[in-house]
């Protein structure tokens, strides 16, 4: 059983307790201690600023041409904290509370609360930063209600929330960087964690434009490097994001926690044909007002506008009175894929269901002449006020899908599929954020920590920072405080020289296969084993054949693969041969977690163990436990398990009728 | 930070450019405003009046060193800054962007440039016979007498320059060359100083275009008039 | 719903690092579906290249919906292609004709030096932030997030400023390679906030001393980095710039 470390104590008085008591460096000491950082996402930004302005000597890591690229930018929706500036009834217990529901009950109880605690101090501060969120005519913040809570909690930014709250990180992040507290290194990947006696103490970077290999000392090394969602190829993150440096991590001996927990994200733009090399996410919002519906008839292949309203299936009013179109994520994708899979799918693909805007128009257009006294107005009118309201709400939505589609939303119902989002699972960490590899830590969608099965709506943004700002700088002198008696490890050591030759060994054999595939017909080939076989939906028998399949394509790609250009140059292709020879043993592991967990729960789903209804099965006697999975060797992983303890909220089955 | 810190910044030398730029649009008022009077039809008498005033009176030869200093300013940090920009981008572009631009928003120097050889030519014509005539080889101008005044007769020397076609010419493409400097010139000046409110933007912008229409068809009517003995 | 598919001949920049010189290359590719993004129809030819043992196109990208601002790319003489307010990943073949030869080249600024093939690196922006891009505040700092009210209308318009992503295309548009546009709504976005007050001055002097360091050229408010920018910031921010700096440089010591 792994000791995740929590205080003793009450709930909400474990957190305070801590700060309380734990160690602390003196500022004379953490000048001379250098700390690594990979990853300048929210998480990796926070903490590397947050650290700086502490005094400790930070050297940052980004594999993008400036920090203020990571994919934390692409998050459109908003942030949750438990402010209740709306007096609606929202607390810490409450975020809390919805935290744990949402994520099916199987995250850790004790970093959720803390999550709940600091979500209140990140607006203050991203608000002190000059982060430009909505307000109200009286100054105020505003707040929306997001992803079906009952609550106003979400402070946004338009639907630019992660752009705007990344530049507001990257620049306390800049701002040390010219008091000289942080060293930033940008287009340098992190190739591997380099452990001294059992303890992380540094890392081998690549630099990127001229190939060469970096050696990195750290007293600590925070991994703060995102989720691993591009395994399934297609996904809503961006092209750079990658596994690499949680794998590395892994295999130097971290627990990599539940990675079969995917989140596949319900309002995407389907996919158009085999070029396609990325998913477009349409915001949660959308649902507020749409309706989602297909064909009452199977193979129906009249245009959307021309079949009548009685031969549509609004299959999640159906399903759901109760939420209707607002059921979380998990249940919507599903649902949406159960229609398609039975042939009621719509548009080329048959991969695509309609989220129709044409009632919520008319709806609003009734409301604007009823505001404006209009009299006698035609339904034409009506709708031409309908779709200025519309327009207003989701205007930038409504362009970006045309552009992409280059259909005209306003007219003809969109098509939406569901598509890989965000990845719950993630290097097991202890309530201090620490791996189980003394010294190494993993911050943000890196670590499994806060969502269990699935994430709620808006809580990514809000884990990324609670976690850079207001945990790590804590915890991490916790830990650095005995530390101040080793002496900085010079990168001549013995271990270095090992590490970095291991890296240019795997570089060079990579390089030398010189075969005939391109690296990304292998990562188009992984992706569909993985989203066909461990994707929305699971069983046994297609988990073992898709073990067997990546089995066989690693050794593929191990022989026949084909990197153009040379080591020591600018060379794109042999970044992503790296990255994708990563994905493939991570993809082995997410079946393998995936087979073993033999119930559904979020976005884990088992075929074989739902209710009578279709909805996910839970079995709380036999899996309430983090999957924790060592590496051994090749194709083979021991399982730990880390007991989920409940002792403020009573686990129920989730029910959205 | 010292003035010349302020003044030599990317931004400081365009501050140079807009407040040299505004004063020439207020001298340019003045300089339309007081040849307007050619159109008196009074033989050229208020006209040469005015010259005379503007020859002899102590004001406005004193702003008229502040005229050639702000003309002088205007064309060293112009070609200055011109050919600083030029020495940003080593390597052009194969096909350069054309669309997002006014075409003589991009061609201020050689609109400028224009602008400068006219000068030239028009203070040989008028302003060095009238403040420096008789002074070496330089022509003097008649007079005319009036109420025991002698007044340069300018108006003369104008009725002489302007039968020559190709000199009128010259100065209608020169008020050509304006029109389009001031079209640029003139809203950009205030953008440069500072005005960045939409409301007086959008206002600024279309007194600039009337300005800059009207007060180079002001100069060209002139010679054109002139030429035709449109005035008596 | 039909596709239609393209032929194009393609006339792309090559160089192999900052120390050569480079030169175009063209390449014909056939049977692109105009469904396909730009970025895309690079990965066909990027495949195609590999395939037949060439060396793929180096271009920069990430997130491919518009709001990394990695992507780069001028487009038959416009940065980021013929779309207006779009980012090079979200132009789609749509904008493209059957036959068509499309100029594919990088951003060309002395300031931007190209790494390899269409890559150039835009650390210089990155360096413009260091000299004052930020509020000062330390984590643990901040007083509640209500407790300073804001104007809705200024919170808006420094929303406005903020949305800039970095990407580089006003450098890439303006003929004197000026970052001008990029400067002025870093500066709009915090001088236009109360928290950015107290170092409004030193900000934007210091901000503006650093872009002249890193090599850029000086705004003739042509426009042209307006018609280009992929967020449409307006170049009323570099009329506001221009009000602070004036303010600033007058009244500092």
């Amino acid at each position: 059983m792994l000791n995740a470390k929590i205080p003793a104590g009450q709930l909400d008085d474990k957190w305070v307790d801590y700060k309380g008591h734990c160690k602390l460096v003196n500022p004379a000491n953490k000048r001379k201690m250098e700390v690594i950082v990979v990853g300048t996402g929210l998480a990796g930004a926070s903490a590397a600023a947050s650290l700086g302005e502490m005094g400790y000597k930070v050297k940052a890591f980004c594999f993008q041409d400036s920090p203020r690229r990571a994919h934390s930018i692409a998050a459109q929706g908003g942030i949750n904290a438990a402010k209740n500036y709306q007096n609606d009834g929202d607390s810490v217990f409450r975020l809390f509370y919805d935290t744990i529901k949402g994520g099916d009950y199987r995250a850790r109880e004790a970093n959720v609360h803390r999550l709940a605690e600091v979500s209140t101090n990140i607006i203050d501060q991203c608000v002190a930063q000059g982060v430009p969120f909505a307000r109200e005519y009286g100054g105020l913040l505003s707040n929306r209600s997001f992803g079906g809570t009952q609550v106003q909690r979400t402070f946004y930014a338009a639907g630019q929330t992660g752009q705007q709250l990344l530049i507001g990180a990257y620049q306390a992040l800049e701002r040390q960087v010219a008091l000289g507290n942080v060293q930033m290194f940008a287009r340098h990947e992190m190739l591997d964690v380099v452990k001294v006696d059992g303890a992380a103490k540094g890392i081998i970077a690549r630099n990127l434009v001229t190939g060469e290999l970096e050696r990195h000392f750290g007293y600590a090394v925070l991994l703060c490097t995102g989720g691993y969602g591009n395994v399934f190829y297609l996904s809503t993150n961006a092209m750079g994001s990658n596994v690499t440096a949680a794998w590395k991590a892994h295999k130097q001996g971290a627990y990599f926690a539940n990675p079969c927990f995917t989140q596949i994200h319900p309002t995407c733009i389907p996919v158009s044909g085999d070029h396609q090399s990325k998913l477009t996410l349409m915001s949660e919002s959308l649902r507020n007002d749409g309706r989602i519906w297909v064909p009452k008839a199977k193979g129906d292949t009249r245009k959307p506008n021309d079949i009548p309203e009685e031969e549509r299936d609004y299959y999640l009013e159906r399903r759901y009175p109760a939420f209707g179109n607002l059921v979380p994520r998990d249940v919507a994708s599903r649902a949406a894929k159960e229609r398609c899979d039975a042939g009621y799918g719509v548009g080329t693909s048959k991969q695509a269901v309609y989220l129709d805007y044409a009632a919520a128009i008319e709806r609003y257009g009734k409301t604007e002449v009823s505001k404006k006294g209009l009299g006698n107005v035609s339904h034409d009118e009506i709708i031409a006020l309908g779709k200025e309201v519309v327009k207003e709400k989701y205007g930038n939505l409504f362009d970006m899908y045309a552009k992409i589609t280059g259909e005209n939303p306003y007219e003809v119902p969109m098509r939406i599929y569901p598509a890989v989002h965000y990845t719950m699972g993630g290097l097991w960490v202890d309530y201090e954020l620490q791996t189980t590899v003394p010294g190494l830590y993993a911050l943000g969608e890196a670590n499994f920590s806060d969502h269990g099965a699935n994430r709620l709506g808006a809580s990514a943004l809000m884990q990324g920072l609670a976690d850079g700002y207001f945990v790590i700088p804590y915890t991490l002198g916790n830990n650095l405080a005995d530390e101040i008696y080793n002496a900085p490890i010079p990168t001549t050591h013995p271990a270095f020289e090992a590490a970095e030759k291991a890296v240019a060994d795997r570089i060079n054999t990579l390089k030398n296969i010189n075969g005939k595939q391109s690296v990304e017909s292998f990562h188009k080939r992984l992706g569909k084993i993985i989203w066909d076989k461990c994707g929305m939906a699971r069983n046994a028998e297609g988990l073992k054949q898709a073990i067997a399949e990546v089995q066989a394509l690693k050794k593929e790609f191990w022989s026949d693969v084909r990197i153009p250009g040379e080591i020591n140059e600018f060379n794109p292709e042999l970044d992503k041969a790296n990255r994708v020879a990563d994905f493939i043993e991570l993809g082995e592991l997410m079946c393998v977690d995936a087979l073993n967990r033999e119930e559904s729960c979020g976005g884990h789903f088992r075929e074989e163990y739902q209710t009578p209804d279709g909805e996910a099965l839970r079995d709380d006697e036999k899996f309430m436990y983090v999957a924790a999975w060592e590496a051994k060797a090749d194709h083979e992983w021991q399982l730990h398990k880390e007991e989920l303890k409940y002792d403020v909220i009573k686990p129920s089955q989730r029910n959205y009728k | 930070m010292t003035f010349k810190q302020m003044f030599t910044s990317s931004v400081g030398k365009k501050l140079i450019m807009g407040f040299t730029g505004i004063f020439l649009i207020l001298f340019l008022i003045v300089h339309a405003g007081l040849n307007a009077t050619i159109w008196a039809n009074d033989g050229g008498l208020m006209f040469n009046k005015a010259g005379h005033f503007m020859g002899s009176n102590a004001v406005p030869r004193i702003l008229e060193i502040g005229l050639f200093l702000g003309i002088f300013l205007h064309i060293y940090q112009g070609y200055l800054l011109t050919l600083e920009n030029r020495t940003k981008r080593s390597v052009g572009y194969a096909v350069s962007y054309t669309k997002g631009s006014k075409w003589y928003s991009r061609s201020m120097a050689i609109l400028g440039t224009l602008i400068l050889l006219f000068l030239i030519a028009h203070i040989y014509h008028f302003w060095t016979p009238s403040r420096l005539g008789g002074i070496g080889n330089i022509k003097a101008l008649g007079t005319v007498n009036h109420n025991g005044v002698e007044l340069h007769n300018l108006y003369a020397e104008m009725d002489a320059v302007f039968t020559n076609p190709y000199i009128v010419i010259l100065y209608v493409l020169a008020c050509g060359s304006l029109a389009y400097h001031l079209a640029h010139g003139f809203q950009s000046a205030f953008k440069t100083i500072g005005v960045h409110n939409r409301r007086y933007h959008a206002l600024i912008s279309s007194i600039g275009y009337g300005f800059a229409i009207l007060i180079p068809l002001i100069f060209a009517l002139m010679p054109i008039s002139f030429y035709f003995d449109w005035i008596k | 719903m039909s596709h239609k598919e393209l032929n194009l001949k393609l006339k792309v920049w090559r160089q192999k690092n900052a120390n050569t010189s480079g030169a175009f290359k063209t390449y014909e590719l056939n049977g692109i579906s105009e469904e396909m993004s730009f970025l895309e129809m690079l990965d066909v030819l990027n495949e195609k290249l590999i395939t037949e043992g060439g060396e793929p196109v180096a271009f920069d990208h990430d997130c491919r919906e518009g709001i990394c601002g990695m992507c780069s790319l001028y487009i038959d003489g416009k940065p980021h292609g013929p779309w207006q307010a779009n980012t090079t990943c979200q132009l789609h073949m749509r904008a493209f004709k059957d036959g068509d030869t499309i100029t594919i080249e990088p951003w060309r600024a002395n300031s931007f030096p190209i790494v390899k093939d269409l890559t150039v690196d835009r650390s210089a922006f990155d360096r413009i932030i260091q000299a004052g891009g930020y509020v000062s505040v330390n984590t643990g700092n901040a007083v509640d997030g209500n407790s300073l009210p804001i104007e809705k209308e200024k919170a808006d318009e420094a929303f406005a400023s903020a949305m800039c992503i970095g990407c580089g295309a006003c450098v890439a548009a303006c003929k004197n390679s000026s970052a001008m546009l990029f400067l002025s709504a870093k500066v709009s976005h915090l001088a236009l906030l109360p928290q950015g007050a107290p170092e409004r001055k030193s900000r934007v002097l210091n901000m503006v001393a650093q872009m002249d360091k890193e090599g850029f050229g000086s705004c003739t408010n042509t426009g042209a980095c307006e018609a280009a920018c992929p967020k449409e910031i307006s170049i009323a921010n570099i009329a506001r710039l221009n009000k602070e700096y004036l303010g600033a440089s007058l009244t500092s010591e």
